[in-house]
């Protein structure tokens, strides 16, 4: 049965060609913009570095799950899912579970990193724009999926539930931000809200149906964490200790 | 019976990725929401993207890379969760 399934999971990568999604391709913002979304990202993207330095050094099993939650992070994120109900392709983002379990600060080094890949050898995003691009999904995303997982943990919901709901905000929350970039940069003497609400609305027949897969996968991810390794997330401060079963 | 709903969850997947492309290829779908989105308001209002600096979007070249990319990160986090599942027990768990 497994090699069974392993053969529909390999012709499916095979099947499926590359594609762009949400990411601001390079040429699109003007210089004023980039520079702008380049500046805003200097400041998080340095307080991040130095948090993953400084975590690094006080837990053995970090460094391991930075390499896994950024691996996860580029790939899905550059991979392009078929929405049947909008006949349009789009990716997950994976900042919610990137920000929840290594915190957001290095959640936006995580997606700036995916991003700069994507941009340099994946025609994906691009060098002008990645100040925007890592605003919206590093940033942006982050800091939305982490404060949503907070808020419900804090509400006493279980892990499952909050990942799925942080998952699914972040998600939003990205191509919101995306679609105000867009506005801002490209408006001219269109109102910016006309523009961003036009923009906005064409994003969700995409990325309402994919904002509830990204929360599914953060909610698997955090599950599946919390059964393999449960002291992991008591560590990285995800969970109490006292909710640890016995 | 597991095996039965196992295989039967397996063959509409295997469908289900049949079918898409024929769909995608009948009615030209399935472009990515930067095109029919963002390149298309950024057209609307004067702005066009650009060829990427490293231009890999040539022929199947961004079909190796993109192939590649996916190869190394399944990798990379394959080998992170190894790593982390083997390492059981030996995190500290204070701050």
């Amino acid at each position: 049965m497994k090699p069974f399934l392993v053969a529909i999971f390999l012709v499916s990568i095979v099947c499926a060609a590359p594609a762009h999604a949400m990411h601001i391709s390079e040429g699109i913002l003007p210089f004023n913009w980039a520079l702008f979304w380049y500046l805003v990202m200097i400041p998080f993207l340095a307080l991040g570095i130095r948090k993953l330095r400084s975590s690094a050094k006080e837990e053995i099993s970090f460094k391991p799950l930075v390499g896994l939650i950024t691996a996860v992070v580029f790939v899905i994120s550059c991979m392009p899912i078929p929405v049947p109900t909008a006949g349009t392709c789009s990716h997950p983002c994976g900042t919610a579970i990137s920000a929840i379990l290594l915190g957001p600060w290095i959640s936006v080094v995580v997606a700036a990193v995916a991003l700069l890949i994507q941009a340099l050898f994946l025609s994906h995003g691009g060098i002008t724009t990645l100040g925007a691009n890592v605003m919206s999904m590093g940033i942006m995303g982050s800091f939305a999926g982490y404060f949503v997982f907070r808020l419900l943990r804090g509400m006493r919901l279980n892990l499952g539930v909050s990942g799925f709901f942080a998952g699914v905000i972040a998600d939003w929350v990205t191509y919101a931000s995306t679609s105000a970039e867009l506005a801002a940069g490209i408006r001219g003497t269109t109102p910016f809200f006309t523009l961003f609400w036009q923009i906005l609305l064409s994003f969700v027949p995409t990325q309402l149906p994919l904002g509830i897969l990204e929360g599914a996968i953060t909610s698997g991810m955090i599950v599946l964490l919390y059964k393999k390794r449960p002291d992991l997330l008591v560590s990285m401060r995800v969970i109490k200790a006292e909710e640890v079963e016995a | 019976m597991k095996n039965r709903k196992l295989l039967a969850l397996g063959l509409i997947l295997l469908l289900i990725n049949c079918c898409l492309p024929l769909v995608a290829a009948a009615e030209e779908k399935w472009t990515g929401v930067d095109e029919s989105v963002v390149a298309k308001f950024a057209k609307e209002h004067g702005r066009e993207k650009r060829v990427s600096y490293i231009n890999t979007d040539q022929g199947d070249l961004l079909l190796f890379v993109f192939l590649l990319a996916g190869v190394l990160g399944g990798f990379t986090a394959g080998y992170s969760w190894c790593l982390l599942v083997n390492k059981k027990g030996t995190a500290s768990t204070g701050s």
